[in-house]
């Protein structure tokens, strides 16, 4: 049992250098992720206060109109899908970097999520502080990020931590562009040794890994912004 | 933590030998293929034909067994017979050394190529001009494994065939690499592409039979070649492969395959 284990383990990882497949797709999995958070987070912070704003003070309809159809669009189609739209027909007959289109792809699927978590971060602050902010004399652009984004920035961070946990996974189906990332990596490996266990199991291991040590840094960020609260 | 971890891995693993258990007895011939595969097999309306499709059919019948097609991906297909999920495997399954590690072979029974399609101005003249391209492959198939050795050369792995061709239609890659068949098929089928007229690799392809099955292996080589003696086997390739007259036929099984794998 354990001969054997030794020896599946040398067959997918140790022979051909077939690890090498695993670790560049790991880097490839983390630098989609990485991007397409930061995408994320501008696109939906953007998008959030446009929405808010819009239902607090009655303004920027057609940029609230806009943003409508993005969250529908995005929210209404799975990933993949969008994915593929992207990469074939979007940018058809353009020879155009992979890894590029999957942080689009992903960034922009990701900031439909973020704006709703924001927006319930905004609308949850209480219309008091509006109030209070806009009689301190302070405009409506300022009490919004110096009063109430900070406030909900402490709100919405557990939610907005999982969202990017489930991205993180979700980058899994960058495969269906022949991006390599880990799982496409585990797949190739896979498709060498014609052996199911080892690769997949690898590669769960991996992303499980990666998503522990997320959850870790989040729950520290978490605990420094409430030090200030008693 | 580590608790959570061990529990991770022994459902995975009972998971594993349970599915191992599954699929033996019953009077039923599990067959694994990859139905994106013109002519070999494909979709034609709610059934899987082809070539694969048909003789598999027939060995059945010769076996008094009952053929039930599974449809996965082709980098799965050799994995479903060695762990027990197929009986046989039938994809256009070339047969390599490296496969004779994990499963048995048949006597094969087509002799395949894995031919190179490019743009039409392509400068790409033969195999030797690879070299430093970019070249699109279909994950798993020989195509993607041979192509490993061209001097480099970045390979695209595509989960289909066909995302390979698009991608080729695109520019997104200089060149596909693929069996010479489905290759012929997806040329005639697009505009502004061309196959070249030397292949890329010459082989073989055979019906894959899990290692510790020897009982059917040798009963399906003998069925295998009673369909060969009596001409059943030449009957089912003319039915799908035409030298040049039936061509007709041909396109128009493919362009069936193509509406189906579009809509997919």
């Amino acid at each position: 049992m354990f001969q054997n284990f030794q020896d599946k383990f040398y067959l997918n990882f140790i022979m051909d250098d077939r690890w090498k497949y695993l670790v560049n797709g790991l880097k490839t999995t983390l630098t989609v992720t990485f991007f397409a958070v930061i995408i994320g987070i501008l696109l939906g912070f953007l998008v959030a206060v446009i929405r808010s704003t819009c239902e607090k003070t009655g303004k920027m309809k057609i940029l609230n109109f806009i943003c409508k159809v993005y969250l529908t669009v995005i929210r209404g189609t799975p990933v993949v899908v969008q994915l593929l739209i992207i990469y074939f027909v979007v940018f058809a007959s353009v020879k155009i970097d992979k890894t590029f289109v999957a942080i689009l792809a992903f960034g922009l699927n990701s900031g439909a999520y973020v704006a709703e978590i924001i927006r319930g971060g905004i609308m949850s602050i209480d219309n008091g502080q509006f109030e209070a902010g806009r009689s301190l004399g302070f405009s409506y652009p300022q009490t919004m990020i110096y009063i109430i984004l900070p406030q909900v920035f402490k709100n919405v961070l557990p939610s907005l931590g999982n969202e990017f946990i489930v991205l993180l996974k979700e980058t899994s189906v960058a495969g269906y562009i022949a991006l390599e990332d880990l799982t496409k990596g585990g797949d190739i490996i896979r498709s060498r040794t014609y052996d199911a266990f080892m690769p997949l199991i690898a590669v769960a291991i991996i992303y499980l890994i990666m998503v522990l040590a997320f959850s870790k840094l989040l729950s520290i960020l978490e605990r420094r912004l409430r030090s200030n609260e008693r | 933590m580590k608790k959570l971890m061990a529990a991770v891995l022994a459902g995975a693993m009972v998971l594993s030998f349970g599915m191992t258990a599954m699929a033996e007895d019953d009077n039923v011939l599990v067959m694994a293929t990859n139905a994106e595969f013109p002519p070999y097999e494909f979709r034609e309306g709610d059934e899987i034909v082809g070539i694969d499709a048909e003789v598999a059919g027939l060995i059945a019948d010769k076996l008094g067994m009952e053929l039930q097609i599974d449809d996965m991906a082709f980098d799965s297909v050799l994995a479903a017979v060695q762990s027990g999920k197929a009986d046989i495997a039938m994809a256009g399954i070339t047969v390599t050394e490296e496969r004779k590690m994990s499963v048995n072979f048949t006597d094969t029974y087509t002799k395949a190529t894995q031919m190179i399609i490019v743009a039409e101005d392509s400068e790409i003249q033969g195999p030797d001009d690879l070299e430093g391209k970019t070249i699109g492959v279909q994950l798993g198939t020989t195509g993607d494994i041979y192509v490993d050795d061209v001097p480099d050369a970045s390979v695209e792995r595509y989960n289909k065939g066909f995302e390979a061709v698009q991608a080729l239609l695109q520019g997104k890659v200089d060149a596909v690499v693929i069996d010479g068949e489905p290759a012929k098929v997806f040329v005639s089928q697009n505009e502004g592409i061309k196959l070249l007229d030397e292949a890329f690799t010459e082989e073989e392809y055979a019906i894959a039979i899990a290692k510790d099955n020897d009982e059917l292996l040798e009963k399906v080589n003998t069925a295998l070649n009673e369909l060969k003696d009596n001409g059943e086997f030449q009957k089912v390739v003319d039915k799908y492969i035409s030298s040049d007259d039936a061509e007709e036929a041909e396109t128009e099984a493919a362009s069936e395959a193509e509406t189906e794998a579009v809509t997919e």
